[in-house]
């Protein structure tokens, strides 16, 4: 995903003198054909994320449309306040690209897992934060990310995530996608756990029970509209998150649910991380599996509440 | 190198803007007086003879670009601003009230003039950079002027955007250093030592200059001067007095940021303003 969300940028600058890459102190070799035909906008800054950030404030106020990639934690804590009142504040259109988004570095231990990207983000005015699910939906989302005029914040996953995202669903930023329809259950996901989610969503079919998924790939601003007419349809909604339990994807939903007052109350429950860190090593995957971050958690949290409709009815 | 510290007299624009900010403080009860006081000559030469700027057009495109890095002294360029016409002066007198459009630190986007929000201090000078690389990028001609407190040199962020000043050769950038030796607590000096400055700034690659920042003259040759050398960022190290104009505000932590002070006082010190500055002037 990394690596083509890269090359989309590449491609961005060939035809648009406004982009800019930089970078921090990245992999070595990393878009190298970028910067041996245009130096001038191939910018390695070093380990600086304070800096970075401000500097390229700088360069968007002056028609630049500056994208920085480096390591998700680096770019989302270290850099807060920057994040917060140079790009936010100032509302400039600087694009961040955080790599190993969630558990991806969990075989590095709690200093390089971002679980609590999207809550820091997602408060910070004006400031866009998306999960794309694989690196066919990232590719329909670089060429939007030109002329979009506020700040984001993309979470790219580990690479060679199975692709979900179909060609024909038009992608846009801010609009959720409904991947699958169900007139019984909703599954909210982001990033990766759309695919969790339609694994679940399968494998609850099968036991007859409709279960519908939306990918939520833009987490701010949130498609409150697509979200509550899924939900209208439903008894039963879970969210599903490679983040913390406070103030992701699980929020949001929690959120909106609460203030559209439904008549009959849903059943719902969040999967996402404890309020912890990561506590041991191991891969992303197991990692997920450890904290509950499965299809198969997701199939049994559904068929657990959906008892309970039975019983309440 | 050597510095002239025999400070001068203030003239009777420096009095008179020095006036205005203590009556913003009388009528808004609060302000960082100290630390506007110790820029308000750097800044009017500036505006009177060194940037380019049309106050009717702010968002020229050819404008050099002056952030205020250390924004809780803006209100000595609110008054710089608003003498230049980019607002109504009626502004300065509801500084921070309901509705006024000025605050008490610079808002990009919302006062004419002002090139960057600031407040939380290290944040203008990467700013400044970017503006700095942007001019470079488009090979354009204007300049990123960027005015630092020593306080400020605390922050990480400071070196290392001076650091990338320096790879970048940016003799675009003129980087401005409110050297006043005082900081809200103390002395830079207690706080935390900053010596050797010049040296500091020569090692990451700034042609540095020191100038008495209270004196017109030399800092308008100064920046007559600019840029430097062709192929290295500019670095003012401007000796100042913080409270400078009045002997009980000088150097006195106490007037860092001043709140409600009574009318009473206040009519005492622009007197004192008047004596003080007086007795300086030359025969």
């Amino acid at each position: 995903m990394r690596k083509t969300c890269l090359n989309e940028i590449y491609q961005l600058a060939k035809r648009d003198d406004r982009v800019v890459f930089i970078g921090s102190d990245i992999g070595t070799g990393t878009l190298d054909e970028f910067r041996r035909e245009i130096p001038e906008r191939f910018l390695m800054e070093g380990v600086s994320e304070g800096y970075l950030i401000g500097m390229m404030t700088g360069l968007a106020m002056n028609g630049k449309i500056p994208y920085l990639n480096t390591i998700a934690t680096f770019l989302t804590r270290r850099c807060y306040e920057q994040i917060l009142l140079d790009a936010g504040l100032h509302r400039q259109p600087i694009r961040l690209l955080g790599s190993g988004g969630g558990m991806v570095y969990a075989p590095l231990g709690p200093t390089h897992t971002a679980m609590e990207d999207f809550a820091i983000l997602r408060a910070i005015p004006h400031m866009t934060v998306i999960a794309p699910s694989d690196a066919e939906e990232m590719k329909r989302l670089i060429p939007q990310t030109l002329d979009y005029p506020d700040p984001i914040y993309i979470r790219l996953a580990k690479g060679g995530d199975p692709v979900v995202s179909h060609p024909d669903k038009p992608f846009q930023i801010g609009q959720a996608m409904v991947l699958r329809e169900g007139t019984e259950v909703l599954l909210v996901a982001t990033g990766i756990t759309t695919q969790i989610a339609l694994e679940a969503a399968k494998i609850l079919g099968e036991s007859n029970i409709s279960a519908g998924v939306l990918h939520v790939h833009t987490l701010k601003p949130f498609d409150n509209e697509t979200l509550l007419e899924m939900l209208s349809l439903v008894k039963v909604v879970v969210s599903i998150e490679e983040h913390t339990l406070i103030g992701g994807l699980g929020s949001i939903v929690a959120e909106i649910l609460a203030e559209a007052n439904f008549d009959r109350p849903k059943k719902f429950r969040r999967l996402a991380f404890p309020d912890t860190f990561l506590e041991e090593y191991g891969s992303q995957e197991s990692s997920l599996k450890r904290y509950g971050v499965t299809a198969e958690n997701a199939v049994a949290t559904v068929m657990g509440l959906f008892q309970e409709t039975c019983k309440t009815k | 190198m050597g510095v002239n510290h025999v400070l001068p007299p203030l003239d009777t624009v420096g009095i008179y803007q020095r006036q205005q900010i203590l009556q913003i403080l009388q009528k808004t009860g609060r302000g960082h007086i100290g630390s506007a006081f110790s820029i308000m000559e750097i800044v009017r030469v500036l505006y009177d003879e060194v940037l380019k700027y049309d106050p009717h057009n702010p968002q020229w495109d050819q404008r050099d670009r002056f952030v205020l890095s250390k924004g809780h002294g803006c209100l000595a360029l609110y008054v710089q601003l608003a003498t230049k016409g980019f607002f109504s002066e009626e502004e300065l007198w509801r500084v921070s009230a309901d509705g006024a459009m000025l605050g008490g630190h610079p808002e990009y986007g919302r006062v004419p003039g002002i090139e960057a929000s600031t407040g939380s201090l290290g944040h203008g000078l990467p700013i400044g950079v970017g503006i700095a690389l942007a001019a470079h990028l488009d090979r354009k001609n204007f300049r990123s002027f960027v005015l630092i407190g020593d306080g400020e040199c605390n922050e990480g962020t400071i070196w290392e955007a001076a650091l990338a000043a320096g790879k970048h050769q940016l003799s675009n950038l003129v980087v401005i250093l409110d050297s006043n030796k005082f900081q809200c607590y103390s002395s830079t000096f207690e706080v935390l030592n900053l010596e050797p400055l010049a040296d500091k700034w020569q090692s990451f690659g700034f042609a540095v200059r020191e100038a008495d920042g209270h004196n017109l003259l030399a800092l308008s040759n100064l920046f007559k001067s600019l840029p430097f050398t062709h192929n290295k960022p500019n670095l003012i190290i401007c000796h100042t007095v913080k409270g400078k104009g009045i002997s009980e505000l000088e150097n006195n932590p106490a007037w860092h940021h001043k709140t409600r002070v009574p009318t009473a006082e206040m009519t005492r010190l622009i007197n004192l303003l008047m004596k003080e500055n007086e007795k300086n002037l030359p025969e």
